[in-house]
């Protein structure tokens, strides 16, 4: 166990998985000097070859990944920022997501796409979405969000261990944050939540970005009597919904916290699917926080008002949970 | 267009404009580094020519479409200084209201369709203009530039396509600046760029894109022919970029991509420089060149006090815009 930065956790993670699989090939742009941090070094240990350097050609380097994984590798496919993904998105939506499917089960598709997702920098709209939820409604790729270094060293084994398209979203800006990151074959099955706060009166879901301010929510909220359970899915698919409901089942409350677009967001399948599973252990509402239906705007001014932070997941949960809401709903 | 259809009156002009974006160029990257701006910047200092020797030959009517690296396109469409300026501080007042900031800076009342954040994805935009000037039965034109590193998206596959069928008036500038990001142009793209142009059947060209004068007669040359009829043009401007892609990127990268000493010798033939010469050579006087950098210094210098002291946008206005 030692403490690292998010970027050298997937950079551990990625290298050990090469050492161990000699299949696993990386691509993407710039990956050998790796401005993100998290391809550093691989090009020196383990050559051109399998460490590939592309033009900025993100259709044919999602579409790549699909051919190349389909015919004996496992790809590493780098797409920077999330909203790449966009350029990217046919062959991911339309192959990535279906080949396999399509095929009757004919093919695998080993591939690891990864990208950093979210704004907080002033960076503007078209460096700053949040694409988790349009991934997940394409029913066929897994999603993992990393929110501690340790996480994503787990996640990303698990990953580059999967026959499956894997999307690895990092929170961008957030590559410098250090964390306790295990030793050695640290591997965490996907799908798999953890409860990073204990709590009673109410159960806090937060995605990926959104965890670091609910956890200083949930201390803000314990000076004022209110224990907060809180739940970091870590994957968004597949969704671990025992580790919420078994949370709920305590707490009766449920606030989601998700940096995407309010409407159709992960914050929304997730109230609506406790909504069919738990509606018996609801004593209020649900309340989702996300951002509003808009672009992500450049003035930080703009910005701090479009994008959550801890404020907003308090007066949530104060809405539900506080002394009015308690009395209010039960 | 030749070269020598440029008058020594009309190269001065040239030569201010560009030394305007240099000093809004060189103060942003002072302000950058003083911590002064919300978000990061990617200067176009070394490849002024190119936007200027351009935009000499169009209207408000005709359209540009950008790159990140859009300043110096704005500043050569556009007189607007201090709403640039103030765009990329973030404020109010800004020519987005400080919705967009430096990579999406954007004056449509002059015909600037905006910077973009997407590499490539002007590449469509102004084939959208030119079809739109087209079918208007205008005789207006779109110009799009983008780099060498934006040449590798299919989209510019189908946009010499789609244009050299259709001979749309669109002018297709490619800004060859020597490095897609932080790799080499080389060690990622194949062939020339301009004969892409050659199996679509349209003209594709080499120029120096740090002579503002031969940037203007290839320019000329291609924009005539489009507002004729005449069809499209693809011109790779061969240029450098002098400063980082983006301002403070030593702080993230672990290692460098060229050497200090390459970066030097480049400097001998900045375009500044190049104009410079010939300023003199067509015996401009001296001081007729210093009264116009002056001009320009204290424009942009008022620029930066403006948009240091404009005040932010109101947090409502985040919610403003998304549908009309
Ligand atoms: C679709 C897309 N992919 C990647 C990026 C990240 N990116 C921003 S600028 C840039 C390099 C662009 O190179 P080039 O087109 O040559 O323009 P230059 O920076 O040299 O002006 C890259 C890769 C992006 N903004 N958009």
């Amino acid at each position: 166990m030692a403490k690292k930065r998010m970027v050298q956790a997937i950079n551990e993670a990625i290298a050990e998985e090469m050492e161990r699989d000699p299949s696993i090939i990386v691509m993407g742009e710039d990956v050998h000097i790796s401005p993100v941090g998290d391809t550093r070094g691989l090009i020196e240990r383990f050559g051109a070859a399998r460490v590939r350097n592309t033009p900025i050609s993100e259709s044919v380097m999602s579409g790549m990944a699909v051919g190349a994984a389909a015919t004996g590798l496992r790809v590493i496919c780098h797409l920077f920022y999330g909203n790449f993904i966009y350029t990217g998105f046919d062959a991911i939506a339309n192959q990535a997501a279906k080949l396999r499917y399509m095929l009757g089960g004919q093919v695998k598709l080993p591939i690891l796409y990864m990208a950093m997702i979210g704004g907080g920098r002033s960076v503007a709209a078209q460096h700053s979405d949040s694409m988790h939820p349009l991934l997940m409604n394409l029913g066929g790729v897994k999603i993992v969000m990393p929110a501690a270094p340790g996480d994503a060293k787990g996640l990303v084994k698990a990953a580059l261990r999967d026959d499956n398209p894997v999307f690895l979203l990092q929170a961008a800006g957030r590559g410098g944050e250090a964390g306790e990151v295990p030793d050695g074959d640290y591997v965490i099955p996907l799908g798999k939540a953890e409860e990073k706060r204990a709590g009673d009166d109410v159960t806090v879901v937060a995605l990926g970005s959104m965890v670091k301010p609910a956890l200083k929510a949930c201390d803000e909220l314990a000076k004022q009597g209110i224990s907060a359970s809180l739940i970091d899915p870590r994957t968004v698919v597949p969704m671990d919904y025992d580790a919420i409901l078994g949370s709920l089942r305590r707490t009766g409350r449920l606030v989601v916290v998700d940096e995407a677009r309010k409407s159709c967001s992960v914050a929304s399948e997730i109230a609506a699917t406790v909504a069919e599973r738990g509606f018996h252990l609801l004593k209020a509402p649900i309340r989702r926080v996300a951002v509003e239906d808009v672009a992500i705007p450049y003035s930080p001014v703009l910005e701090k008002a479009v994008i959550p932070g801890h404020q907003r997941i308090v007066g949530a949960v104060l809405e539900i949970a506080g002394s009015e809401g308690a009395r209010r709903h039960g | 267009m030749s070269v020598q259809e440029l008058t020594s009156g009309k190269l001065l002009e040239l030569y201010g404009r560009m030394f305007r974006i240099r000093t809004v160029e060189e103060r942003l990257a002072q302000v950058q580094a003083a911590g002064e701006l919300p978000g990061p910047v990617h200067l176009y200092i070394g490849q002024e020519a190119v936007a200027v020797g351009v935009c000499a030959h169009l209207s408000d009517q005709d359209w540009i479409c950008s790159t990140h690296r859009g300043h110096g396109h704005f500043l050569a469409k556009s007189d607007e200084i201090r709403k640039l300026v103030a765009e990329v501080y973030g404020r109010a007042s800004g020519v987005c209201g400080g919705k967009g900031g430096s990579m999406h800076v954007a004056d449509v009342s002059k015909g600037i369709l905006g910077a973009n954040g997407i590499v490539g994805g002007g590449i469509a935009l102004a084939t959208g203009a030119a079809l739109s000037a087209q079918t208007r039965g205008t005789r207006n034109v779109a110009v799009v530039f983008f780099g060498d590193g934006a040449a590798n998206q299919g989209v510019l596959l189908e946009s010499l396509n789609v244009a050299a069928l259709w001979k749309l008036p669109l002018v297709l500038v490619c800004e060859n600046n020597g490095f897609s990001e932080f790799s080499p142009t080389a060690t990622v793209t194949a062939g020339e760029i301009w004969k892409r142009a050659t199996p679509f059947g349209i003209p594709g060209e080499p120029v120096d894109g740090n002579d503002v004068r031969e940037v203007w007669s290839a320019a000329g040359e291609a924009i005539e022919r489009a507002r004729g009829g005449g069809g499209a043009t693809l011109l790779e401007m061969r240029t450098y970029r002098l400063r980082g892609h983006v301002e403070a990127e030593k702080s993230f990268l672990a290692k460098s991509y060229r050497s200090d000493e390459e970066v030097e010798r480049r400097r001998e033939r900045e375009p500044l420089r190049v104009a410079l010469a010939a300023l003199r050579g067509a015996r401009i006087a001296p001081d007729a060149i210093a009264a116009a950098e002056d001009k320009e210094r204290a424009a942009v210098q008022a620029a930066f006090e403006y948009a240091a002291a404009a005040p932010w946008p109101q947090p409502e206005a985040a919610f403003q815009h998304m549908f009309a």
